[in-house]
C-alpha cells in the first residue's frame, strides 16, 4: 500500500452486500485511480469479501460481526497503522456516489479541517428520500448546533473523508452503533474543525435497508444519549484540567 | 409473615446452591459468583432474625418488616445487575478490540503471503 504526505484509502465497511459492493469498488477505483481500496467485511454471510476482491479491492475479513462502528474503526485502526494520511469512508451499499470522492479529498488536502462531510443538503448535494428521515435530520440539526458551535446540515452522513489526526483519535475511540453524530461531537471536544461539501447520493444499489421504524426511535434515543455523554465525557476531563 | 420470610429464606439457599453448583462446573468463575452469594446471604440473614429485620425497617421508616425486606432483596439484585452490566460492558469492549485486532493481523498475514508468492 502507498503511504506518504498524500497517501488516501478509501474505507468500505460491508454486511451482506454482496449484490452492491463490487460494483461500489468498481466505481471507487474509477473515480480515485490512485487511492487503495480496503473492504472491511463485517463477518458477512454471503460472498461480500470474494466479490469485493474479484472487483479489485483488499479485504479485512472481522472475525465475528461488530456492527458499523467496529467494522470502520477496525479500518481506521489499520489504515493508521500503516501510515494513511486521508481516509474517506463509502459504504458498500452503494449509497454514497463515488464521484464525489476527488471532491471530498481536495477538501481534506486544502482545508486544513480534520474532517470532511459528504452532505446531502449543502447547495449542489442530491438525497432521495423520504419525509420521516429529512425530519430526523432537522432534529439532530438543531440538537448539535449549540453542542458544535456551529451549523451542520447533514449530521448523519456516512460519506465522510478524515485526516491522520482524525484517525489518530478515531483509531483510539470511535462510537460503535449510529457512529456519524457521536463521532462530531468526539471532533468538537477536540477542538478540530469539520466542513461539508455537496455530495450526492442513491438508493442502495442491492438489498434491503435493515432500518425499521423501531430502529428509527431507538437510534434516536441511542445518539441522543451518545451525544449527552460525550459531552458530560469531556465537560468533566475539561473541568479536571483547569483544577 | 412466616411465610414470606420462609419463602424467602428458601430463596437464598437456591440461590446460594445453584450459585455453587454453577461455579463448581465452571458455569460462572469464583469472581462474578461473589456478588450473587453476598446477596444471597444477606437475604438468608435478614430473613432468619426477626429482630435484625424489624431494626432495618425502623432505620428505613418502614412499618412493615416484609416489606422493608422486599426493598432490600431489590436494591441487592439492582446492585448485582448494575455491577454485572459493568463486567459485560467491558468485555465487550475488550471483545471488539480482540476481533478487530485478528481481522487486522489476518490482513497482513495475507499482505505477506501474496509478497511471498508474488516474488517466487
Amino acid at each position: 500500500m502507498k503511504t506518504g504526505s498524500d497517501s488516501l484509502l478509501i474505507l468500505v465497511p460491508a454486511f451482506n452486500e454482496e449484490g452492491a459492493v463490487g460494483q461500489v469498488v468498481r466505481e471507487i477505483r474509477a473515480a480515485a485511480p490512485e487511492a487503495r481500496v480496503l473492504v472491511v467485511d463485517d463477518c458477512s454471510l454471503d460472498g461480500t469479501a470474494s466479490v469485493a476482491r474479484a472487483a479489485g479491492a483488499e479485504v479485512v475479513t472481522l472475525p465475528h460481526h461488530l456492527g458499523l462502528g467496529g467494522a470502520v474503526q477496525a479500518g481506521y485502526k489499520l489504515a493508521f497503522e500503516l501510515g494513511y494520511e486521508y481516509v474517506i469512508r463509502v459504504d458498500g451499499d452503494g449509497q454514497h456516489d463515488p464521484a464525489c470522492i476527488p471532491r471530498i479529498f481536495e477538501a481534506l488536502r486544502t482545508s486544513g479541517c480534520q474532517m470532511v462531510i459528504g452532505s446531502r443538503f449543502v447547495d449542489g448535494g442530491a438525497y432521495p428520500a423520504g419525509p420521516l428521515r429529512a425530519l430526523g435530520i432537522r432534529f439532530f440539526r438543531l440538537v448539535l448546533r449549540p453542542i458544535l458551535g456551529q451549523a451542520v446540515r447533514d449530521p448523519t452522513s456516512g460519506f465522510v473523508g478524515v485526516n491522520r489526526a482524525a484517525l489518530e483519535v478515531f483509531s483510539r475511540s470511535f462510537p460503535l452503533e449510529y457512529p456519524e453524530i457521536e463521532a462530531l461531537v468526539v471532533l468538537q471536544r477536540k477542538a478540530f474543525r469539520f466542513l461539508e461539501v455537496p455530495c450526492r447520493m442513491r438508493p442502495r444499489l442491492a438489498g434491503r435497508s435493515s432500518i425499521t421504524a423501531l430502529k428509527s426511535l431507538y437510534y434516536i434515543l441511542h445518539v441522543l444519549l451518545g451525544v449527552f455523554v460525550n459531552v458530560l465525557k469531556y465537560e468533566g476531563r475539561r473541568r479536571r484540567k483547569r483544577s | 409473615m412466616n411465610g414470606l420470610l420462609n419463602f424467602m429464606t428458601g430463596l437464598s439457599l437456591v440461590l446460594m446452591i445453584l450459585v455453587l453448583v454453577s461455579v463448581r462446573r465452571a458455569h460462572i468463575r469464583v469472581e462474578y459468583s461473589v456478588s450473587w452469594l453476598g446477596a444471597a446471604a444477606a437475604l438468608l440473614a435478614l430473613s432468619r432474625s426477626e429482630r435484625l429485620l424489624e431494626k432495618l425497617a425502623g432505620l428505613l421508616g418502614i412499618g412493615d418488616p416484609p416489606l422493608a425486606l422486599l426493598l432490600v432483596v431489590g436494591c441487592l439484585f439492582l446492585l448485582v445487575l448494575y455491577r454485572l452490566s459493568i463486567v459485560v460492558s467491558k468485555l465487550k469492549d475488550a471483545n471488539i478490540a480482540l476481533a478487530q485486532r485478528v481481522a487486522i493481523l489476518e490482513f497482513h498475514l495475507r499482505s505477506r503471503d501474496d509478497q511471498t508468492q508474488a516474488r517466487s
